[in-house]
């Protein structure tokens, strides 16, 4: 099954071999880290500018407005100008505030999401790392993001930054358990933390059909909880501008603050793949029992269109849920975790083992 | 049990109001001919923007003749509340050698007016109109002060009391 | 007065005081809130005002009457017209001026114009504030209906000094009657959106309900006028106890909740939307044909004593207070703005919420800042 994707592993296995065969297997390794370091930062970048971009440009549509326009066509430099104007804009240097750490908390926040960046399978054989943990890997790298965004609120010497930063410590620290278990629910269905073989599990189904309604609520509760951690609208309390007037970052400018305003729709990406990885079947095209015909002609879809289509529809339901709701407060947002989401998920997953237990999932 | 009910009932209330609004977002994100942007630049030359009406500056109309209405009465300096208009007048003789008051130049402050309408209202002659010019940014604020009376422009009535005085 | 000294409470030294404005996004305006916190907990709210004083009323005593209108505008800047017809109603009744028939149901046209216009920016701001961003450009968009009606007929969107004492500035375009009646259409379809968007929304209504609760004799105590005292049952629309205009032979309801808390108030401003609609729809029908101003002298006098005259803006009761010496100008002009008092209730039903709850509640008082300052 399959079996005609094309394969990246093959083009991978290739640049190897000539780079093995032109050098000492030493430095061979080494240009390989420095290409793929490369590709990611490229990858990175672009990925960053396009999400501000379709940001801009959805809430656009749902608030009956054009948006981004001017710079080049349908606005699509807008973003690059963007950056050039956060590049060359003043770097303010605020008075008693802890420099060191000032300084450090963008780099925190943005190699979060960069280390998560790596282990997520973007095509057939196109990952950079197949931890065998791999899930347990992404949830671990995406929770050291709030660190930096408590260092930068408390070393702003901001008091609006300080209430940011706790409102988010809070926030993350209360839905990381939420987004955990819901994870653990497919964990528990694959039966693996490997994040091609949790994709190679649903060869036959995706989980969020394969799984019955469980599976639908944890991806549901994952969703929300995904939002929140990556304090994002609805759950923006980190930032809440008309509270709070910017949160954490209140205090940065200029290429410290594009870290942190990149590092959050970079986050947004980071969710949705895995919430693609885990419960769309990650790169592989949409099948339907017995309709050979469909299945063949979606399997000509190359498989990181798949990827990117599951990931872009995830990232717009996120958006749509930013643009459309009241913000909620703190309070709240810890009744939602503790006294909703917990809760139901916990029966959930418990649900899920039963159901994994006796074999009735697909 | 009937708390369990609530709760669950609770979360389903919920997820349809939330539905409901994700429902108005959604039916204009895939609604592109309701978009009300007007791309600002480019409309200027297509449609009128502004209605006839439009309050955009306090201007005096000449006519071919480069005549105006302004006897230089000075009610509308008088009725002005902000102080945006000052008359200046002159003395000059007519054809029986009589000297007649007449406008100089007529001053108008553009930074100082607040658009309340009364010159425009009080005038006696109908000298004064509104002007649909609207984008008065500058870079120098001495330049919106205007002198409303054109250069070399004269007092329409001024003529025809000639024209009553020659027949 | 014990319970005013109870409630600014002496500081202590571990309070965390952050200043809210004169810089910030929810106060709308160059209002500065210091908040005393203890965690995210509002322990006390001390306005402070002034930063947009520009001494109006000092300025009013150098102004003829007429003059005197194109001011009023600039204090409650959303609901100018009706600021305008609080001077030009004190004036013609001061000279017993009988005013034209369709001036007077213009003049109620505008008002119920000016009020819907009113509440769908503050329900846009209201969005703003709680985090709803899409809200506000649905109000505005909706918003932009009613000033392009404005600006049709008067050249001016938002200031816009029609009124004059005697009647109007000049007369309404043609079209004006068509083009509100077609309003009255555009906006009854679109009030089920407003609902569906947030009033129903399940955490707006946790983030209103019960949030800034305000009893009845808290909002007689501080003079809460207007949409924020009616949510907490105080029966104050000027418009009904006091008619003023033609406002005794239309049909309209007060609204009335008695909840006192943001949502009450809320809902207050959603139903008087309606109600203004049907205001309108009634009063264009008796716009008669007739001259658009009685004939009044080029120099306004009033005889000597003093006047006061209130109308309902769409904020609360706005009354002018004249004293007259018999001169042109007026020996002193004292506005009582709605805004002020209902301002500083703030501090009493604020208390014990939390920072999100604050902007919640001042939303929901729908200042506009220089009509408090004047």
């Amino acid at each position: 099954m399959n079996d005609h994707i094309y394969d990246f592993s093959q083009l991978t296995r290739h640049i190897d071999e000539s780079l093995r065969a032109a050098m000492s297997p030493t430095w061979a390794v080494v240009v390989e880290l420095v290409i793929i370091g490369l590709v990611f930062l490229t990858f990175y970048a672009l990925l960053g500018l396009f999400l501000v971009y379709a940001e801009r440009k959805v809430c656009a549509l749902m608030q009956n407005r054009i948006g981004p326009n001017r710079v080049g066509k349908w606005g699509l430099l807008q973003t690059i100008a963007d950056l050039l104007k956060l590049l060359t804009k003043e770097l303010v240097y605020i008075e008693r505030a802890d420099k060191f750490l000032f300084n450090l908390a963008p780099f925190i926040v943005i190699i979060a999401s960069f280390m998560a960046i790596a282990a997520i399978p973007f095509a057939k054989g196109l990952q950079a790392i197949d931890l065998n943990i791999g899930i347990f890997y992404i949830i671990a790298v995406t929770s050291v993001g709030v660190i930096g965004i408590l260092i930068g609120g408390w070393a702003s010497n901001s008091k609006y930054s300080l209430i940011g930063a706790m409102r988010s410590g809070a926030q993350v620290i209360s839905y990381e358990l939420s987004v955990g278990l819901s994870l653990l629910s497919v964990v528990i269905f694959s039966g693996s933390m490997q994040l091609s073989e949790i994709i190679r599990s649903q060869a036959d189904g995706w989980w969020i059909f394969k799984g019955h309604i469980p599976a639908f609520i944890a991806f549901l509760i994952y969703l929300v909880a995904a939002t929140a951690e990556i304090n994002r609208g609805p759950f923006d309390l980190a930032e809440a501008e008309s509270e709070l007037t910017a949160g954490f970052h209140t205090e940065y400018s200029g290429i410290k603050f594009a870290f942190f305003f990149l590092a959050e729709y970079i986050n947004m990406f980071i969710v949705a793949s895995i919430a693609t990885t885990m419960f769309l079947g990650g790169w592989l095209p949409l099948h339907i029992d017995h309709w050979a015909a469909f299945n063949r002609v979606m399997d000509y879809i190359p498989s990181i269109v798949w990827f990117f289509a599951k990931t872009f529809f995830i990232i717009y339901v996120i958006m749509w849920f930013k643009w459309t709701f009241p913000r909620l407060r703190i309070d709240q947002l810890l009744t939602l975790e503790w006294k909703y989401l917990l809760p139901l998920n916990l029966i959930n997953t418990i649900v899920i083992a039963f159901i994994v237990m006796m074999g009735w999932h697909f | 049990m009937s708390g369990i009910i609530k709760y669950f009932a609770d979360i389903l209330h919920g997820l349809k109001t939330l539905w409901a609004g994700m429902r108005i977002t959604g039916k204009y994100f895939v609604s592109p001919g309701e978009i009300v942007t007007e791309q600002y630049p480019e409309i200027r030359h297509k449609k009128q923007i502004v209605s006839d009406r439009f309050k955009g500056e306090v201007i005096m109309p000449h006519d071919e003749n480069n005549q105006h209405n302004c006897t230089g009465c000075g009610v509308c300096e008088l009725n002005c509340p902000n102080g945006s208009i000052e008359i200046i007048t002159k003395r000059i003789p007519d054809e029986n050698g009589k000297m007649v008051r007449v406008i100089d130049k007529h001053i108008y402050h553009l930074s100082m007016c607040t658009f309340c309408g009364l010159c425009i209202k009080v005038c006696p002659t109908q000298a004064l109109a509104w002007g649909q010019e609207f984008e008065h940014a500058v870079y120098d604020r001495t330049k919106l002060t205007k002198v409303l009376n054109k250069p070399g422009s004269s007092y329409k009535g001024l003529s025809s009391k000639k024209k009553e005085a020659k027949s | 007065m014990s319970e005013v000294i109870k409630n600014y409470i002496v500081r202590e030294n571990e309070d965390y005081i952050v200043n809210m404005g004169p810089q910030h996004p929810s106060t709308h305006g160059v209002l500065r809130l210091e908040l005393v916190l203890s965690g995210e907990t509002v322990k006390q709210v001390v306005p402070h005002i002034g930063y947009i004083h520009r001494g109006i009323e000092k300025m009013c005593e150098y102004d003829t009457y007429k003059q005197i209108v194109h001011l009023t505008d600039r204090m409650d800047y959303l609901s100018a017209h009706i600021n305008n017809e609080a001077v030009c109603l004190l004036v013609e009744n001061a000279l017993e001026i009988e005013v034209p028939e369709r001036v007077k149901y213009i003049r109620v046209v505008l008002d119920e114009l000016t009020r819907i216009a009113s509440h769908q920016l503050w329900w846009s701001a209201y969005g703003m504030d709680l985090g709803a961003l899409t809200a506000f450009f649905y109000g505005m968009r909706d918003r932009e209906k009613i000033l392009d009606i404005f600006e049709e007929s008067f050249g001016s969107r938002l200031l816009h000094s029609f009124n004059t004492p005697g009647g109007l500035m000049h007369d309404v375009h043609p079209n004006f009657q068509k083009h509100a009646m077609e309003f009255v259409k555009y906006f009854r379809k679109k009030l089920p959106e407003y609902k569906q968007l947030l009033t129903d929304n399940v955490i707006f209504r946790n983030r209103t309900q019960g949030i800034g609760v305000m009893s009845r004799e808290t909002a007689i105590a501080y003079g809460v006028t207007g949409p924020s005292g009616r949510g907490s049952g105080f029966s104050c629309d000027v418009r009904k106890i006091a008619p003023y205009g033609v406002y005794d032979q239309l049909e309209f309801e007060q609204i009335l909740y008695e909840q006192g808390d943001s949502f009450a108030r809320y809902m207050v401003r959603m139903k008087e939307m309606e109600q203004s609609l049907n205001i309108i729809e009634q009063a264009v029908d008796k716009i008669t044909d007739g001259p658009f101003t009685a004939k009044v002298k080029p120099i306004i006098k009033l005889p000597e004593g003093e006047y006061y005259q209130r109308v309902e803006t769409a904020r609360g009761e706005l009354g002018v207070y004249v004293v007259s010496d018999g001169k042109k100008f007026p020996y002193r002009v004292r506005f009582r703005s709605p805004n002020f008092s209902n301002l500083f209730v703030l501090n009493t039903i604020a208390r014990g919420h939390l920072i999100a709850d604050l902007v919640a509640i001042s939303g929901s008082l729908d200042l506009v800042i220089p009509d408090i300052d004047r």
